[in-house]
């Protein structure tokens, strides 16, 4: 019999919220891009530049902190024995929010986690990024009432449950047999950005041990933004909520500290100002996380604790990347991509497709 | 007679979902639920509790937990 786990407790989540704020705060001080300290979209898009997967040369970096959040997780999940492979409950749906959530969150230009830091760092077109978030929730609460469901999964092999932390550990093993030569785009199979926000990092062994500590609290904490939104709207409560506003709160504190904090709306760093864009980016993308049931930070920690359908749409992310810099439907810092609006509309019609047609049938 | 709630396998926010349905239905008694991961388990609990349900105990068995909760 364990411990009960303090970090699920009301103030354990609080805690963890203020302990990824500040590590987040610090990840841009050490290297990361300006209010991306820590950023799940981003990161999983700059490791499919890096891949190869994508060849949009500013964003090409195999972010350490992504494998090292899954790895965390898997570690904290052995640890208190909560490592349960699981896997089963509609994977292509999954993958395909997976992919259209990248797309809006690449509208955008970041997951709920960097909207989060981007408001924490002063930069209020952020405002309207967690509004639309907080709408696609919303929509997507509508469905769960509704019956809405991927159905369940099923208890699955040690082996499927350990495939997406090996697939983790290789990454980072890439990283060391192949790694960054100054100035140079490539290494081995690997890309690497010399310019852009790709080209800005912390320490790669900074980076990762801040991925595995986050990995592990988070994991533990079950910290989850969209989480925080739906279980407001859904039930009232405010549980994973007191996580949220302590990431913000902690995070702002520490800019402030060091230098980071800059209000306004012009001139951000990697952020547009077209306003519509950036809620209806993030709503597609909030839809998406609702639908699924998790934030895409969520999504890596569920990953390393054997769940493979958080793994698919994980892996549906990263494609979406690769789709969204090949297709050109991201945003730069100028605006929206060329096909950035259509893309948004596409997925706005796939996932309210999906919440209607996965309704609850005797399970 | 303890109606049981099968959750397992089901993702955020389902298994809470349906315990607060089956709790506007029945407003006291007792309640069995399974779920089949930590998370559902803390959610599930926590929600009972918001809503004035004891949880009586929790076991773990080979496929997750059994929560059983109580209202008089």
């Amino acid at each position: 019999m364990r411990m009960n786990n303090v970090l699920a407790t009301r103030w354990g989540v609080i805690g963890a919220g203020a302990v990824i704020g500040v590590l987040a705060a610090l990840l841009q001080k050490l290297g990361n891009p300006g209010n991306m300290g820590i950023c799940v979209a981003c990161f999983e898009r700059d490791i499919a530049g890096a891949l190869g997967l994508h060849r949009a040369d500013v964003v090409q970096y195999l972010r350490p902190e992504i494998p090292g959040f899954v790895l965390g997780a898997f570690l904290a999940a052995l640890l208190f024995r909560e490592f349960r492979p699981r896997a089963g409950s509609a994977p292509i749906v999954r993958f395909i929010l997976g992919a259209f959530a990248m797309i809006g969150a690449l509208v955008f230009l970041g997951c709920p986690w960097r909207a989060m830091l981007r408001l924490a760092g002063g930069d209020l077109n952020a405002v309207l990024g967690i509004a639309g978030l907080v709408f696609g929730v919303w929509v997507g609460t509508l469905f769960l009432k509704n019956g809405y469901t991927l159905g369940r999964a099923q208890a699955a092999s040690k082996t499927a449950g350990v495939i997406m932390p090996l697939m983790a550990l290789g990454s980072l093993l890439l990283m060391f047999i192949y790694p960054q030569i100054q100035e140079e785009g490539i290494s081995g199979v690997l890309f690497y950005s010399t310019k852009g926000p790709g080209s800005m990092h912390a320490p790669l062994l900074v980076s990762l041990a801040t991925g595995l500590v986050v990995g592990g609290i988070a994991q533990q904490s079950r910290f989850c933004t969209m989480g925080a939104l739906r279980d407001l709207i859904l039930f009232g409560q405010t549980h994973l909520l007191g996580g949220v506003i302590a990431l913000v709160l902690s995070a702002s504190l520490a800019n402030l500290v060091f230098g980071q904090f800059s209000p306004g709306f012009i001139g951000q760093p990697v952020a547009h100002s077209m306003h519509f864009w950036n809620f209806a980016g993030m709503a597609l993308a909030g839809l998406a996380f609702s639908l699924a049931g998790g934030c895409p930070g969520r999504q890596l920690f569920l990953s390393g604790e054997g769940d493979g359908d958080a793994a698919v749409f994980v892996i549906g992310m990263v494609s979406g990347a690769a789709f969204a810099h090949n297709f050109g439907l991201a945003s730069s810092p100028s605006g929206i991509g060329p096909l950035g609006a259509t893309a948004v509309g596409i997925g706005l019609v796939v996932c309210l497709l999906i919440g209607w047609g996965m309704r609850a049938r005797g399970i | 007679m303890n109606p049981t709630i099968d959750a397992r396998g089901l993702s955020c926010p389902q298994p809470v979902i349906l315990v607060m349905g089956r709790i506007r239905e029945q407003r006291k008694g007792v309640i069995e639920i399974l779920v089949d991961t930590d998370t559902a388990k803390e959610n599930v609990s926590r929600a009972a509790r918001s809503k004035g349900w004891e949880v009586d105990r929790i076991e773990r068995d080979r496929t997750g937990y059994r929560i059983v909760i109580r209202k008089e």
